[in-house]
């Protein structure tokens, strides 16, 4: 029953997404004012049916009715049940559902809290929402129907494949997806404004808490996606450059800019129009990412199934969303007219530094991820890695920094690097510091040398604009920034760190035998069977020991699911304050030998304490602008009543 | 400084478009230049045999593991085994532990460097996870040297 009503809820979302685009096209005309009034309302439910939907495909999952398709090929009765609701989500079709979900739901929270914005803009913006969601309700109507039955039922599912089985999958994909459709709402903006051209200060304060809620969601995925392939897959790295990182990073790199840019808008009433361009790039970026991941045209662990038909409409939409947009940004680039003007020296400048440098580094990602696509239609197969992305983003990243620790100092429109240098001495100071302990510490290679020492000169200018500021009345959006930039100091001292001073250990060892790696040393004692719900697995007991304090028992486990039958292994990871210990166990050898992989990586907890950092950051300045705006209104809203009672 | 003075509107919004077109093209002009000199490609053994790759560039191999051919070095985690297309043979090496689908007669992609002596170094091996997740290589190979791979492994 809730497959039909789960498919009947999406139908009439996607009935009600048309009606949205209609009647708020037509309400922006004279004389179909009328309908103005139908247009908010409309998208509140449109987006109120997705979700009912969603919650229809949850509880089919929920009481694995194997009678839908879906279910039987990804799930299994014998699954925890966690897993079996994630795992309506762990699946190309739930996950496009989810998609068109967040969708609806942007959308409709839009209509229901947006008043700043001229009527007609918000008309266009809603009506350009609907027009985005339509194309992916087709998709998912005619191209990956979640609600699809079996002519016969099957006695029991395929069951989901363990990787995906992980606490992970409950949150990752969820947050992530609010963050990348998220954006959808910044790409309406960008549209409406451009239909009405209605692009002012006013439109980017508007805009500016919508990009930024989902900029904190995208964040916050992505910093849970790197921590989870970090312990699940057992390799021991935080970040693969695999097609679907990339695809989560670059509408990260394209909405960290047009959060920027947004600030000058609203702030200086310039960079008008590439404000709105990036507005445009923005979710684009989700949607290329979307077509990279689920057309399952590249190699990934992402990649569910692969099926041409489905990339050949995902690629259709594409062409038509992003096509249009920018064909409506060329038309009406030119009549929004020029902001206010200042000097190359200003924040301003420094600020259009930072979107140059980023777009840079979201072109080198952009190529790279494509590039075997492109050699492959030439008869070539080659695939991208770390020795492209990591020094070719570099280049642009570490030019970024040096400005990044500059620009919050700097006045707007003009000012002189002369007033600011001196207060930067104390920066400067620290990393020739970091230079000399880094070169007496062993040095490094060049790219964590330069991230380690950057980090700290970094960190110290981070938090000179609190400097002769009373902290108690500094406005919450300072903050916001001051942690945001502390956020990536801290981030890239963990990744320079991991990179620099990781000490790996690959030995086969007796039970009983110790081994060290690092200050650690670690005495396998033994190996036991051990049973889970729908698991068998090898679990070694590891006696480890840092630098001869107390000893602490890791056990890391080597699994065999049967439905499907995978193995995977749970690595075992103990932290301290300087560091993790990471432990995966391999298999026996022929002489009763276990293989153990071990892992000292100092500092790299660092890493995603870093982007949690930065997330707070923007939600310190999301509740400080929100505040501010709602205080506004309340008071417009006293001097109004007031008005009112003197002039009775 | 030239920069002291707000410039004209037209100027302005000119010497900016002009910085920002320049430094993109600089990552676009990088990005080519650096995917052509890392990007690591594909080779079954008939090619890499035929036209080595110079021995610092990574590549990735793919073929079957021939039957017989898998020996574990003393230390335990040391692996040797010879990738195989039918046409040609490779010796390969691996420190690290193997993935569980990595068995004899399977298929494999080992990313690695081939070495100046013939041997291929693995750093790491991609084998077949489940039928949902094949590397596309592999589907590719499966298809052309079914036969191949028949005639060798009965």
């Amino acid at each position: 029953m809730s497959a039909e009503l789960g498919l009947a809820a999406l139908w009439l979302a996607a009935a009600l997404a048309v009606l949205q685009l209609v009647a708020g096209a037509l309400a922006m005309g004279e004389r179909g004012a009328s309908l103005a009034g139908i247009v908010r309302p409309v998208a509140v439910v449109q987006g109120l049916l997705a979700l009912v939907a969603f919650f229809c495909l949850i509880h089919v999952f929920w009481i694995t009715d194997l009678s839908v398709k879906l279910v039987a090929m990804n799930s299994h009765s014998a699954k925890p049940l966690v897993f079996k609701i994630a795992g309506a989500w762990g699946n190309h079709e739930g996950s496009m559902l989810l998609w068109v979900t967040v969708m609806g739901l942007a959308g409709a929270f839009v209509a229901l809290v947006e008043r700043r914005l001229p009527e007609r803009t918000m008309l266009a913006t809603i009506a350009g929402q609907a027009f985005i969601s339509i194309g992916f309700y087709a998709f998912l109507l005619f191209a990956s129907n979640p609600f699809e039955r079996l002519a016969q039922v099957p006695v029991e599912g395929n069951g989901l494949n363990p990787l995906l089985q992980d606490l992970g999958l409950a949150f990752h994909p969820p947050t992530l997806y609010l963050g990348y459709v998220g954006l959808s709402v910044a790409f309406s903006f960008a549209i409406g404004a451009l239909i009405t051209r209605e692009v002012g200060p006013a439109f980017a304060r508007a805009m500016r808490p919508w990009v930024m809620g989902a900029w904190i969601f995208l964040t916050v995925g992505i910093t849970a996606g790197s921590y989870w392939a970090y312990y699940e897959l057992g390799w021991g790295g935080w970040w693969f450059w695999d097609p679907v990182e990339n695809a989560s990073l670059m509408p990260w790199l394209a909405a960290t800019a047009l959060l920027h840019s947004a600030s000058v808008l609203a702030s200086r009433n310039a960079l008008r129009a590439w404000t709105m361009m990036l507005g445009v790039v923005a979710f684009s970026m989700s949607m290329i990412g979307t077509f990279l991941v689920r057309s399952g045209i590249l190699t990934s662990v992402h990649a569910f199934a692969v099926d041409p038909e489905r990339g050949s409409f995902i690629l259709a939409l594409l062409a038509v969303y992003i096509g249009g947009a920018l064909v409506l940004f060329g038309l009406r680039a030119s009549t929004v007219t020029e902001g206010e003007r200042f000097a190359l020296v200003s924040r301003e400048g420094a600020l259009v530094f930072n979107n140059v440098m980023l777009s840079a580094i979201l072109g080198i990602v952009l190529f790279g991820t494509l590039y075997p696509l492109l050699a492959e239609a030439m008869g070539a197969k080659v695939s991208v890695g770390p020795p492209y992305f990591n020094p070719m983003s570099a280049l642009f990243f570490v030019p970024m920094l040096l400005i990044l620790a500059v620009g919050p100092m700097l006045r707007w429109r003009r000012d002189t690097f002369g007033r600011v240098g001196k207060r930067l001495i104390l920066p400067a100071l620290a990393v020739a510091g970091s230079v000399i302990a880094v070169v007496l510490g062993g040095g490094a290679d060049l790219l964590p040398f330069l991230g380690l020492t950057l980090a700290l000169g970094l960190a110290i200018a981070g938090l000179l604009p609190l400097r002769d500021r009373n902290l108690r009345r500094t406005p919450l959006p300072i903050w916001g920034m001051v942690i945001a930039h502390l956020g990536i100091a801290v981030a890239l001292f963990g990744m320079a760190s991991e990179s620099a001073w990781t000490v790996e250990k690959l030995v086969a060892v007796n039970t009983g035998e110790t081994t060290q790696v690092g200050p650690w040393s670690v005495r396998l004692t033994r190996v036991d069977p051990v049973a889970g719900p729908n698991w068998t697995a090898l679990e070694a007991e590891l006696h480890v020991r840092y630098a001869g304090g107390a000893e602490t028992v890791l056990r890391p486990q080597s699994r065999s699911f049967w439905t499907p039958p995978q193995q995977t292994s749970e690595s075992a990871l103990l932290s301290r304050w300087n560091g993790q210990l990471y432990a995966v166990l391999g298999g026996e050898g022929q002489d009763g030998r276990w293989q153990l992989r071990l892992w000292w990586k100092p500092f790299v907890t660092m890493i995603w304490l870093g982007g949690l950092m930065i997330a707070l950051g923007g939600l310190l300045s999301l509740i400080g602008r929100t505040a501010s705006d709602i205080r506004r209104v309340v008071a417009r809203g006293k001097i109004a009543y007031r008005r009112e009672k003197q002039g009775r | 400084m030239a920069a002291e003075k707000p410039m004209k509107a037209k100027h302005q919004r000119l010497v900016l478009l002009v910085i920002a077109l320049v430094v993109l093209f600089a990552a676009a002009l990088l990005a080519i230049w650096g995917l052509r000199s890392q990007a690591s490609y594909f080779y079954l053994p008939v090619e890499i045999v035929a036209a080595p790759p110079e021995p610092d560039r990574g590549v990735r191999l793919g073929g079957m593991v021939e039957k017989g051919s898998l020996k574990t070095q003393a230390d335990g985690v040391t692996i040797a085994f010879v990738v195989a297309d039918g046409k040609a043979r490779v010796p390969v090496t691996f420190r690290g532990i193997v993935p569980s689908l990595f068995v004899e007669g399977s298929g494999v992609v080992a990313e690695g460097r081939m070495g100046a002596d013939g041997v291929f170094v693995a750093d790491n091996l991609l084998a077949k996870h489940d039928e949902k997740y094949v590397p596309r290589e592999m589907q590719d190979m499966t298809k052309q040297q079914a036969e191949a791979v028949m005639r060798e492994t009965t």
